[in-house]
């Protein structure tokens, strides 16, 4: 038993461990710039990883932009509002969200989503919201919004039933004090509930940006894959899990495959990160009700 | 369950505030519009997995036949083929991925629910497991690529310790949970009447808890059924008919991503019916453990 506990540190750092040694040469070649340098050229063995940095924060903050006040309505609406025949269909019904695989997203993505995008929601866009240049260029239907939107419905899942479990868990007690002062219902959620959950809340947003930083396939799939910072929101992008799924298996070069496990490692290090404190964050709050694994 | 304290209620009140000065009607209305964007954003979540299952069933249904899931891959150009490399090659991985990771993960799990409580020891593993459930899959298909490919060549083997690797960390936080639900008074009888630990822990607490850890396994399954980015590099797909371990082999996530990338009509076509059939299965399995679970079967979880 102990030793199959003990796997899970073994597992941790095994990748960590691995992930090092195998990107050993692009580590010694660009040092700590290899994060602040935009160059990508495979053909001269020039690497940096700033565009895909770029990529990956644009597109997982807007995926939190669109995703968090839907989640937090969705939590407010089971815990608070929803009759109770019809919270259990609700949740389960959110949660097939959560089952449905990335790749089968990214599908969908490609046939649906973007043609929208290219014909009817880029082109409202740039007539509404035109003067702000985050619209410029030509719209092909693939790029960072895009990609955005299909990772607000990939994290949502994850946030509102983790708001869920951490709104449920505020006594009764709390509310009906609330109430009792002659609070509307609104006011209760607002000062009983949401007052007592924030931190919770607060972590649960970052577990769903955790998932946003390594999501792969659905994001390679419509992002357009060409690493390049642009301000317009329609422009091709790339990110750090993207990159290594579509040119992993061309890494012809030992410093190409060192550049992209140090992306990786990268990644690794930085989900590791976010994972933690989240974790620490909703513990602190759903201490003492029964857990859940997400 | 722990109740808070009030105490901290009167500093989050402040009476004079001018939320509560303000005129009834304005905090009637807030009250209703509140109620209102979140029945709307219900309603606004809901409504892509409509859409996605719509699609599923409408562009897949059409393509769902027998040489489906006889056939292999036709070479490009040539109509009809189908997915049962995918097919069987996705059971191969996963039959692997899950006699690798359940039985480390339960009695990972176990270790914590039984024997290492409320030690520092097994909140760090506790910890860790939730932390780890959280990395990307990529990262776990190029840590295995670097392990078990590089320098070899890739392999169904590969794909299934991948996949392992990510069921782990969920087999062993829900095979804890539902241990945790076990009444301890059932287990200080046995050990009252003498019975080890050991053996308490297996024929008591396990079999006791055995729904719950088999629906949290199947949870896990569903889960790594359709991964498709740690398999990338590690079982790399194969457009052929390959049940051999060490040798690439066909995926049914990898198939549909080739597929739906590809520039074929006949390509997306089956990537279509390939979603669905993935789909389908994971439903059924998602959907059988809802209900086994609400059946009352496992109390506390899910």
């Amino acid at each position: 038993m102990l030793v199959c506990a003990c796997s899970i540190f073994v597992i941790v750092l095994f990748i960590f461990i691995i992930l090092i040694l195998r990107s050993q040469l692009s580590l010694h070649a660009f040092g700590w710039k290899f994060f602040t340098r935009q160059a990508w050229d495979p053909v001269s063995g020039d690497f940096g990883a700033l565009p895909f940095i770029y990529g990956t924060l644009m597109t997982s903050f807007l995926a939190l932009l669109i995703a968090v006040p839907l989640a937090m309505g969705v939590a407010i609406f089971l815990t608070e509002l929803c009759p109770q025949p019809l919270r259990a269909p609700i949740s389960f019904l959110t949660e097939l969200l959560a089952a449905i695989p990335s790749v089968v997203y990214g599908l969908w993505a490609v046939f649906v989503l973007v043609p929208l995008m290219r014909d009817v929601l880029g082109p409202f866009l740039v007539k509404t919201l035109g003067w702000t240049g985050f619209f410029d260029g030509a719209n092909f239907g693939v790029g960072l919004l895009t990609a955005s939107i299909i990772l607000a419905i990939m994290v949502l899942p994850i946030i509102s039933s983790l708001t869920r479990d951490i709104m449920t868990a505020v006594p009764n007690s709390q509310r009906e004090a609330v109430l009792a002062l002659g609070a509307t219902r609104w006011e209760m959620i607002r000062i009983g509930v949401l007052r007592n959950s924030r931190i919770g809340i607060v972590g649960a947003v970052m577990l769903g940006l955790g998932r946003a930083l390594g999501e792969t396939m659905a994001v390679a799939m419509v992002i357009g894959n060409h690493p390049e910072i642009n301000k317009s929101l329609f422009a091709p992008g790339y990110t750090l899990a993207s990159v290594i799924a579509n040119e992993f298996s061309e890494a012809t070069s030992d410093i190409y495959l060192s550049a992209l496990i140090e992306i990786g490692l990268a990644l690794f290090l930085v989900t590791i990160v976010v994972n933690a404190i989240a974790r620490l964050m909703v513990w602190a709050v759903t201490r003492g009700a029964p857990g859940r694994a997400s | 369950m722990s109740t808070q304290p009030l105490n901290n209620l009167p500093r989050h009140i402040d009476f004079d505030s001018k939320s509560m000065r303000l005129n009834h009607s304005r905090r009637t209305f807030t009250n209703y519009a509140v109620t209102a964007l979140a029945i709307l954003a219900t309603v606004i979540v809901l409504l892509p997995l409509a859409v996605i299952l719509f699609y599923l069933v409408y562009k897949g249904a059409s393509s769902l036949n027998l040489a489906f899931f006889t056939h292999v891959p036709a070479p490009v150009g040539e109509e009809g083929g189908g997915m049962a490399n995918s097919i069987v090659g996705s059971a191969i991985i996963l039959t692997l991925a899950s006699i690798m990771g359940i039985p480390i993960g339960i009695a990972a799990g176990v270790y914590l629910a039984e024997f290492g409580q409320g030690t520092f020891f097994a909140n760090a593993i506790r910890f860790t497991a939730d932390v780890l459930n959280g990395v990307p899959s990529i990262v776990m298909g190029i840590s295995v690529f670097a392990l078990l490919v590089q320098g070899r060549h890739f392999s169904a083997f590969a794909g299934g310790v991948a996949l392992a690797i990510m069921m782990i960390p969920t087999v062993t936080r829900t095979t804890e949970e539902m241990l945790a639900t076990v009444p301890h008074a059932i287990r200080e009888a046995t050990l009252g009447l003498g019975v080890p630990k050991w053996r308490t822990v297996l024929s008591v607490s396990l079999r006791t808890a055995s729904p719950g850890i088999i629906t949290g396994c199947m949870l896990a399954f569903a889960r790594v059924a359709g991964e498709t980015a740690p398999l990338l590099f590690t079982a790399l797909g194969n457009q052929f008919w390959s049940v051999k371990l060490n040798e690439p082999i066909a995926a049914l996530p990898l198939q549909i991503y080739v597929y739906a990338t590809g520039p074929y009509d006949e390509w997306h076509r089956l990537a279509w019916a390939g979603a669905l059939v993935l789909i389908g299965l994971i439903m059924v399995s998602v959907t059988l453990v809802r209900i086994f679970a609400n059946r009352g079967v496992l109390k506390g979880g899910s």
